[in-house]
């Protein structure tokens, strides 16, 4: 079981690895809530400057991959290393995350909630985040917000801060969490666009899940289709998508499509 | 019965103004040892060490659950017997501080708990350290929730300052009893003291509601 969800050889994608090797890796990550295993056994890796994303049914244990990275919950049994160390606050900081509710700081301005984190932990000096925030939220197109609240901000809009905030922390991997769930169709398309962008024009490692199965094609270079637990297929996109292996993953694949 | 008297109203009015005086007085320091305390105690009862958690939690839970005049009267005769005595006005604020910090306590926990998880995985996501997303994320939310149910408590503290009577503090009531006592007249100053609570509390009510729609959106 271990075994198949490793995955990593049967794609053949060390071939175009870049220079930069394993960033994150899973080895053997047990994760229950009470009596429910939702990561079993679970190995997998991640290799730096990839953009992986995660599909499978609800509760197969995606979002708890992103929140185990991001040490909001804790492995039952198992290890996570990022860049070759142990997991923990100082090897987070290599790590960002958008989350689906966006969770904007409400009680600061959108320019004060991409400078916060980089002033107060990277020792930043304010002018140099501010600089490096307005060049962030340019690119996120919404160089023209810096002093709006985010209420004042639609969801797309706030999802686009949230980008621009974690990216201001200049991550080495960004996790993103249903980043487009929480948004009204017609606003997905910017936010998707924005991301695509930088999956295009920096060297960042990504790793998000997703319902948007065209965004998966487009900007993945590797696709990990979870069920229960485990990842139950791993492949370059076209190969997920066009020819599935597994029967669950073809049955997911036609009901979400 | 003796008729209503506007010359003896006029007569005692700058008494009770004075005192008047004095319960604004009390009832400002009063709120504002409150506020800080109460944040004190909600933030240790937050914390991770039941030897800290457990202490607060007693003492608060015994200072709410016994009255403010035999609380007062505790801190007015009993604690200068351990060598230590305040004036009666200093320690009435104490007094009502302390009992006041008890309830604030609770509104702040509520307005802690009120702010969403995603602040507190955000700013972990962002690495912000534990002290910064107290005080840059979490308490001005919570704060902002709670500023009109702390308003009330002031309004709530404003009308209990006439227990202070009860040790020797001249605030409003302990003027109006001066006055009585040496006239035998009741009616005129009990009932200008009664008047300028609802003059005071009743707009300042309204003024908090606002505050409240505000805050609200």
């Amino acid at each position: 079981m271990a075994t198949e969800a490793t995955g990593n050889e049967k794609t053949g994608d060390e071939n175009v690895d870049t220079a930069g090797g394993e960033l994150v890796r899973f080895e053997k990550v047990v994760k229950r809530f009470g009596g429910n295993t939702v990561l079993d056994q679970l190995d997998f890796t991640v290799d730096a400057g990839k953009h992986v994303t995660l599909i499978g049914p609800s509760g197969s244990g995606k979002t708890t991959i992103l929140r185990l990275l991001m040490t909001l919950t804790q492995p039952d049994e198992g290890r996570i290393l990022v860049d070759g160390q142990p997991l923990d606050k100082e090897v987070r900081k290599k790590i960002g995350m958008v989350f689906q509710q966006f969770n904007l700081f409400p009680n600061m301005r959108v320019l004060r909630n991409v400078t916060e984190a980089p002033v107060r932990v990277l020792g930043l000096s304010k002018d140099e985040a501010t600089e490096r925030a307005k060049e962030l939220l340019e690119m996120v197109g919404l160089g023209d917000k810096l002093d709006a609240y985010p209420t004042q901000l639609s969801g797309g809009q706030q999802q686009r801060v949230a980008i621009a905030r974690a990216l201001a922390m200049r991550p080495k991997v960004l996790l993103l969490d249903e980043v487009t769930s929480a948004l009204d169709p017609e606003l997905v398309a910017g936010v998707l666009d924005v991301l695509r962008d930088i999956a295009r024009t920096t060297d960042i490692t990504m790793l998000c899940v997703t319902h948007e199965m065209n965004f998966a094609r487009d900007i993945s270079d590797r696709v990990l289709m979870f069920d229960s637990g485990r990842v139950i297929e791993a492949g370059p996109p076209e190969q997920i998508f066009n020819d599935p292996q597994q029967q669950r993953t073809r049955e997911f694949l036609s009901a979400v499509l | 019965m003796s008729t209503w008297s506007w010359s003896y109203v006029g007569h005692i009015m700058p008494d009770i103004l004075k005192g008047l005086l004095v319960t604004v007085e009390a009832t400002l320091l009063g709120s504002l040892i409150s506020f800080v305390l109460g944040l004190v105690w909600a933030l240790a009862l937050r914390s991770s060490t039941r030897w800290v958690r457990w202490p607060v939690q007693a003492v608060t839970e015994f200072v709410r659950s016994t009255p403010l005049l035999v609380q007062l009267f505790f801190w007015f005769y009993v604690l200068p017997s351990t060598g230590v005595s305040f004036s009666p006005l200093t320690t009435g604020v104490l007094g009502l501080g302390l009992h006041y910090s008890t309830y604030t306590a609770e509104v702040y926990r509520a307005g802690i708990d009120g702010v969403p998880v995603g602040q507190w995985e955000a700013a972990t996501a962002l690495s912000l350290p534990r002290r910064h997303t107290w005080t840059a994320v979490i308490l001005p939310q919570a704060v902002r929730r709670v500023v009109p149910v702390l308003g009330n408590y002031v309004i709530a503290m404003f009308k209990d300052t006439p227990l202070l009577a009860a040790i020797t503090v001249l605030d409003m009531l302990g003027e109006a009893r001066l006055d009585s006592a040496a006239s035998f007249r009741y009616m005129e100053p009990i009932t200008v003291v009664g008047i300028l609570f609802v003059v005071i509390a009743y707009p300042t009510s309204l003024l908090m509601r606002a505050l409240e729609r505000r805050l609200g959106n």
